[in-house]
């Protein structure tokens, strides 16, 4: 062995405690593959109660996707974009959610949103629109908890944008709506596709916020997290099927990430 | 436009503060004329190129383009930059990196209005017109310097500006294919009918191409004038500097000119004041001994800066009359020079060019 190569060696100390760290981390993963009861897979997410949950995680992550994305995205525009006052604490507001407990997430959206509540009463008693309890509830709860994923990572693209870009669509006529939808978006393309996986892996997964704010009610709030909770305590083979889908989902969307961000880095 | 007099299209009075810097400047310039505005770096040339862009909006003054007030403070007008016909030929070029050469070209004019079709038709014009339709469905990322800025230029033509603005058309490229670049930016801009304004700190930029220099230092207009009024007459050291031309201040009294350290040159006519001097490097002698013969003004000094310039040299030397003489490669061989070596440098009385340091 030449010099270089054992000047190189990382120091034994440290990678046998890299190495617990990897033990830490995949063993769960192991464990629920090996629980798995592989012959009843199928079965077990395919019973109505699996499925309700599955269609309803679906439908309300993909909407809080979409809320994210129509209420992010000029959030973060106006972020990267502009010398408004007062944008490090708005800054700061957009991003409060992702280190909240959820469960105070949700407990604050029931001091707002709950029948009673700030916004809640004006809401039902001019509109009859109620959120605990219902989906749109777990919509909102789901969108709270995500949406800073997505506008933190779009205002980052944009602010990493050179905006001389946008300057010469100007130049060339464009006005701002059109240079947004032409110039701004495709641009920052990679990064928004990104944010966008991000926020569905993050609302498919929501719990605290979920189950404070809009309860547990199978088909209309119950999402997979919560079903695999309530499954956990009496048939535990069907709370793992589920934790594999939710699993198999989270890998998927880091594997597609991983492209696009290095995507991202390209010039 | 062909009308019999030249009527200015481009008439602003710039007075603009970004930070600490402050850009103080007035500049007409007429349709069909070119004007380059030259200076060292930050002096603000882009500034200027911005604000009459709409992309840097004035803190006083007034831009006005063919009779519509584009940018007026204290009338509080301020056209966006979207509905100037301003175009701007960015430094390096800006081509959306998600478009093809063509879609680059379209954008324009599908933002100016035109169909989806008649846009492309004519991108594709203009493309051939740059002889870059070969490369109409390149994405922009993978063009060569001077193809882009074929396609940018196609981009900024094709939405037929009233005013063209150039900055640093030729920083982004390779110093050998300026050359033929610079020639065929010429022949493009001679059929342009509008006002051309061209930012560039390299005078042989301005030379090729434009009809009259505003030279720009520290945001204010040093000088403005045809190179020849410029190159004959330089104002301050750096225009002399960038014609490659020897500039001093000096007081005359008859032929005697005086420079602030003391020392005296003999100038060929008289004149009396606050003068300025200049003198080509190429009209000054180095002799290892002093000289015999006719020169008027010679002195002892010493070598300070060596520069070669293919098989030319500048000689910087020192007190008491600190210049650069030019002279061949086979000349400093013959006289040995180094940094630091003691010379005699000489130059005729008829060499000196002396004119008011004031006015003019």
């Amino acid at each position: 062995m030449t010099a270089a190569e054992r000047s190189r060696r990382p120091p034994v100390f440290v990678l046998v405690v890299a190495s617990l760290t990897v033990a830490f981390l995949a063993v769960p993963l192991v464990g629920l593959l090996t629980k798995a009861s592989w012959g009843t897979l199928w079965r077990d997410l395919s019973s109505p109660f699996a499925l309700d949950a599955l269609r309803l995680s679906l439908i309300c992550s993909l909407w809080a996707t979409g809320l994210s994305l129509v209420l992010g995205v000029p959030l973060a525009w106006v972020l990267a974009r502009t010398r408004l006052p007062g944008r490090n604490l708005v800054r700061a507001l957009a991003i409060l959610p992702m280190v909240l407990p959820p469960v105070v997430g949700g407990v604050a959206l029931l001091l707002a949103f709950g029948r009673d509540a700030l916004l809640g009463r004006p809401l039902y008693s001019l509109f009859g629109i109620q959120f605990p309890y219902t989906t749109a509830g777990a919509v909102l709860a789901e969108t709270f908890v995500a949406m800073p994923f997505l506008i933190v990572t779009v205002e980052a693209a944009l602010r990493s944008m050179d905006s001389r870009y946008e300057e010469a669509a100007a130049n060339l006529g464009a006005g701002r709506w059109r240079t947004f939808r032409r110039v701004t978006l495709p641009m920052i393309a990679p990064s928004l596709i990104a944010g966008t996986a991000l926020t569905w892996a993050r609302a498919l997964g929501e719990f605290g916020a979920t189950i404070t704010f809009a309860g547990d009610i199978q088909g209309r709030t119950q999402t997979l997290p919560l079903a695999v909770y309530l499954e956990l305590q009496s048939n535990e083979g069907v709370a793992v099927a589920m934790s594999l889908a939710l699993l198999t989902v989270s890998i998927v969307v880091l594997v597609s990430l991983r492209g696009r961000w290095l995507g991202a880095i390209r010039p | 436009m062909a009308g019999r007099h030249q009527a200015v299209s481009l008439d602003a009075e710039i007075s603009v503060t970004v930070g600490e810097f402050e850009l103080h400047l007035d500049l007409d310039v007429a349709d069909g004329e070119v004007v380059a505005v030259l200076g060292p770096n930050g002096s603000g040339k882009t500034t200027l190129l911005r604000t009459l862009a709409g992309l840097q909006p004035l803190s006083g003054g007034r831009i006005t383009l063919d009779g519509q007030v584009l940018d007026d403070p204290a009338a509080k007008v301020l056209v966006p930059p979207e509905s100037r016909r301003c175009g701007m030929l960015f430094q390096d070029y800006l081509l959306f990196p998600h478009l093809t050469a063509v879609a680059n070209v379209a954008f324009g004019l599908r933002s100016r209005g035109a169909s989806k079709s008649e846009a492309n038709d004519r991108a594709l014009e203009w493309l051939g017109r740059m002889e870059v339709v070969h490369l109409a469905q390149s994405k922009s990322r993978h063009l060569s310097g001077g193809e882009a800025q074929r396609v940018a230029l196609a981009r900024v033509l094709a939405t037929d500006p009233k005013l063209l603005l150039l900055d640093e058309p030729m920083a982004a490229l390779d110093v050998g294919t300026r050359g033929s670049v610079r020639h065929r930016l010429r022949c493009h801009l001679a059929e342009f009918t509008g006002a051309c304004v061209l930012v560039t700190h390299d005078p042989l930029d301005a030379a090729a191409i434009a009809d009259r220099l505003v030279i720009v230092e520290a945001g204010r207009i040093a000088q403005q004038g045809t190179l020849k009024e410029i190159t004959t007459h330089p104002r301050t050291t750096y225009i002399a500097g960038l014609m490659g031309l020897n500039l001093l201040t000096v007081s005359a009294n008859g032929t005697t000119l005086t420079l602030p350290n003391g020392a005296t040159l003999q100038a060929a006519s008289p004149a009396s004041g606050e003068m300025l001097v200049v003198i080509a490097p190429q009209s000054i002698s180095l002799h290892l001994e002093r000289p015999e013969g006719s020169p008027r003004n010679m002195w002892p000094t010493r070598v300070s800066e060596i520069h070669l310039m293919g098989d030319r040299v500048r000689v910087l030397v020192g007190d008491p009359v600190p210049v650069a003489a030019e002279i061949t490669a086979v000349s400093l061989a013959e006289l040995g020079l180094t940094e630091g070596s003691p010379v005699w440098a000489s130059v005729k009385a008829t060499q000196i060019d002396t004119y008011p340091a004031h006015g003019g």
